[in-house]
This record gives structure tokens, sequence and C-alpha cells, in this order.
């Protein structure tokens, strides 16, 4: 049996990968926010200067890219690999956002969870001496999303109560074989689940059976105590996946409350910035990361984190032929 | 764990598909009806009344009751295309819902929204071919509906 495997999904690493620095950029909306500050740079209108959402997208991921290089002092020669996705279609923001540049990529799509896909993908090409650099990016902007999976922005409708509003914003980490900086010490790769929920306006009930499934397994792998860490957070539960995860791990003896958040409901203030149950898509996660947990870490304000990323696996598509929502989360164990 | 006549609560990772909806359902925050049930009236009362003004301005003026009806249609499509283009409807359909959608300015909303949002993608393959990816299936059901009811009316003549 590979001897870097513990229990059924999780990995240990044996030199665990530094995260030796992160950049994140965010929308005006994100950037009125309760985490606003912590970002490296707020863009002050959603086309910044571009023709099309997606190009806007797509900039707003070659920037970060950028920024997390100048912020290291790394050059693009030194980055093995570039992991990166999006929430559209083949990818584009992020292949479009990247093709500018001389790294070897490799495309993800985890819907929202693709932050946490592509650091524990990047972590196992670290610890397996595969690389000494790697980049892990992912982005989600609002208006692209919005004309991509619902209706267009300048339609006169109502969104339900337990509706997300996708994060405009884009967060990069760059992991390392050595340096400082805190550590990713286990993954735990999630499996689909599928409870049977088709409504893509409640996709944090939709996820919330895989978020708990998830950080279930990798604390029985692992043998960890919820309160081993000092935080788990999830991806984008939002205010109704985050009470059904809570009431799961609850009924099975894990009472994770006390420290228990979600970045869908850290990034926004949800009611005063009207955002119903909280945000989500896979720039949510990422810029909360990149933007507020790792200054959290750095300082030492926090010190052992499980991130917990949450995807919603549905299509238009599939959404239109009456097809219910698989749901995946993927955990990352981070300390500093 | 609280035991019903000796039988365990089911827990939720457990439950089937239907009890898991079941049980999203039940704690799922609803939609304000009643607010939303108001403000659908004041909204949708107020542009049928600004309508009115406009219709009874024209017959006043001694037009035909037929073509003042069309043109009052056109100044109110006019009215919902102009606050369309200028950012507003989304923002009347926000507070006021079916208020806004159902008047002949929400049809006006419904078409050029989408034309907007795909103009990126050309005036043919966008523009063109999205326009009526909202409206399209009230058009084509409402009319397919209008031939229906038309024979029916001719049957029974």
């Amino acid at each position: 049996m590979a001897e870097k495997r513990v229990g059924k999904q999780t990995v240990k690493f044996q030199n665990p990968p530094v995260i030796t620095s992160t950049a994140s950029i965010v929308g005006p909306k994100e950037g009125k926010g309760p985490l606003g500050s912590y970002f490296d740079y707020v863009i002050d209108d959603e086309l910044w200067g571009e023709k099309t959402w997606e190009k806007a997208e797509s900039k707003i991921v070659r920037e970060t890219l950028s920024k997390l290089l100048e912020k290291s002092g790394k050059s693009q020669e030194d980055i093995n690999y570039v992991i990166a996705g999006d929430l559209l279609n083949q990818d584009i923001a992020s292949t479009f956002g990247i093709r500018g540049t001389s790294i070897s990529y490799l495309g993800v799509f985890g819907a929202c969870s693709t932050i946490c896909e592509a650091m524990a993908i990047g972590s196992m090409i670290i610890d397996g001496n595969f690389a000494d650099n790697v980049i892990c990016v992912t982005s989600s902007h609002f208006c692209s999303a919005e004309k991509q999976f619902r209706f267009p922005l300048e339609l006169g409708t109502q969104r339900p109560p337990t509706a997300q509003w996708t994060v405009l914003g884009c967060g990069g980490v760059l992991l390392s074989s050595r340096g400082q900086g805190p550590r990713i010490t286990h993954v735990t790769v999630g499996k689909i689940v599928d409870k049977g929920i088709k409504d893509a306006n409640n996709m944090g009930a939709a996820m919330a059976p895989a978020a708990a499934d998830t950080i279930l397994t990798h604390l029985k792998d692992t043998g960890f105590a919820p309160d081993y860490y000092d935080l788990i957070l999830t991806g984008d539960l939002g205010i109704v996946g985050k009470r059904i995860c809570e009431e799961i791990m609850a009924e099975v003896g894990f009472d994770i409350s006390k420290r228990f958040n979600d970045c869908g409901l850290l990034i926004f203030d949800r009611e005063k910035q009207d955002v119903h149950a909280g945000a989500s898509g896979c720039g949510c996660c990422a810029s909360v990361f990149a933007g507020y947990l790792y200054k959290q870490l750095l300082e030492g304000k926090l010190k052992r984190i499980l991130l917990v990323a949450t995807g919603a696996l549905l299509s238009p598509t599939s959404t239109q032929q009456g097809e219910t929502i698989p749901s995946i989360a993927h955990a990352v164990s981070i300390e500093s | 764990m609280e035991n019903v006549a000796g039988k365990e609560k089911k827990l939720i990772k457990d439950y089937t598909n239907n009890e898991y909806r079941q049980y999203v359902e039940k704690i799922s925050p609803k939609s304000k009806t009643l607010s939303n049930v108001i403000r659908a009236f004041i909204v949708g009362g107020l542009i049928c009344t600004v309508g009115q003004f406009i219709n009874n301005y024209f017959l006043e003026r001694g037009m035909d009751k037929d073509i003042a009806g069309s043109i009052t249609s056109i100044i109110m499509i006019s009215i919902g295309v102009l606050l369309t283009a200028l950012n507003v409807y989304d923002d009347i359909g926000k507070f006021a819902g079916a208020g806004s959608i159902v008047p002949i300015t929400g049809f006006a909303n419904s078409i050029v929204s989408p034309a907007m949002e795909f103009k990126s993608e050309g005036y043919v393959m966008g523009v063109g071919a999205k326009m009526f990816v909202v409206a399209g299936p009230v058009l084509v059901y409402g009319i397919s509906a209008s031939i229906v009811a038309g024979i029916i009316y001719y049957l029974l003549r």
C-alpha cells in the first residue's frame, strides 16, 4: 500500500508543502464586505476595462498570478506547474488568463471546490518530489456566472432566500517544497455525494452532506478530534448548508459548531449586502483563504485549520433535464 | 438521540433522498409571501395606472379606442425598454417580483435584457439568437394557446 495514505481517503505528507505566498483580487462588492481590507486589490468596476465579463475574469486571473509572483519574488521560470480552474465552460477564465505565461498548466474542475482540489493535487506533486513550486489559482465572476447559469443581469427577477451570490474574485496560492509559511499536512479528497436535491437555488443544502462526509472521513482517517483544529471552514455552504452540515456532524457525535464557519458567510455582510443565503463560487473560498485566512495563520491567530471547499457539480443542462445535484468537498489541513 | 417506541431516530446522513428533501424543505427559509404579494400589487397597479393615464389621454384627444390601446402598449414597451437599458428595471423587479414581470413592461424587459447580455457574442449568434431566450416560451405557448382558442371559438360560433 502507498505509504503516504492514511485511512480511506486521506493523504499524509512526509515533507509537508509550504504555502509560501498568496494573492487575491476581488470585486467592488466583496471589497465593501467585512474582509475588504485583507485582499491585495479591489477592482472598482466589474468589467475592469475589458469588453466582456469573461475577459474581465481572465484579467483577474492573470493579474492575481502576476501579483503572486511579485509578492513571492519568483519568476515564471521558477514555477513548475500552475493548477487552475473556474466555473465557465471549458475553464476559459483560467486558460485565457494563463495563456500568456510559459508555465506548465493543469486545468481542473470541481465547481466551487476547485481551490482545494488544486491544492490537494499541487501538494501531492510537491511531496512526490515532482516539483518545487506549484501555483494553485481559481476564480469566479458574478456576472459571467449569472450569464452562464441563470438569467441575464438586467432581467427583473427575484431570488429565493436560499439562493447564493457568486463571488467576483480570484485567489492564488504558491506551494513550495521549502521556505517559510504554513504547511499543508494532510488532504482528504472527497467523493461525490448526491442526496437528491434538484433546486439550483439551494446549493448549500445539496453540498452540505458532501461537506459533512469529507470532514467526518478526514477525522476518522487521521484520528483527530474536531478540537484539534482552531477552525474548520467550509467553502460556500451558506446559512442553510452550514446548519445542515453542523446537524449531520452533531448527530454522529462530533460537535463542531464552536469552531466551524463558512467562507460564504464571512466575505459578505449577509443582511446589509443582500446576498440571501451567503456567497458561493470558485473565487469565494480561494479569495477568503488567500486574503484573510493566510494572514491569520501568519500572524499566529490561527494555528491549525481545516479548509473544506465545497462544490455543486451541476450544469444548466443537467438542471433543465431535471437531474439532481451531485456534490463534492475536499479538505486541506493546514498548520502554521 | 430520542427513542420513539424503541425505534431509534434516523440520522440525517442515512436519510433517503425523499426524506432529505423533506428535511431541507422544512429548514430552508421561505419567501415572504405576504410582503411580496403586497409589493407586487402596488407596483403592478402603478404600472397599469400609468398605462391607463396614457390611454385616457389619447381617448380624450378623440383617438379611436383600438388605436389608443395599441399606442399605449407601444409607449409602455418603450418605457420598459428604456428602464432596462438604464439598469433600473432589474431593481424594480427585485422589489416587485410578479408586479413588474406580468405587465407588458416586464415582457419588454425579458427581451431587452438577454439582448444586452449576449451582445458580446455578436449581433447574429448573440443578440439575434439569444434575444428570445426568456420570452420565447411565452410567445410559443401564448400564440399556440390563442390559435387553439380561435379554433374553438370558430367551431362554437
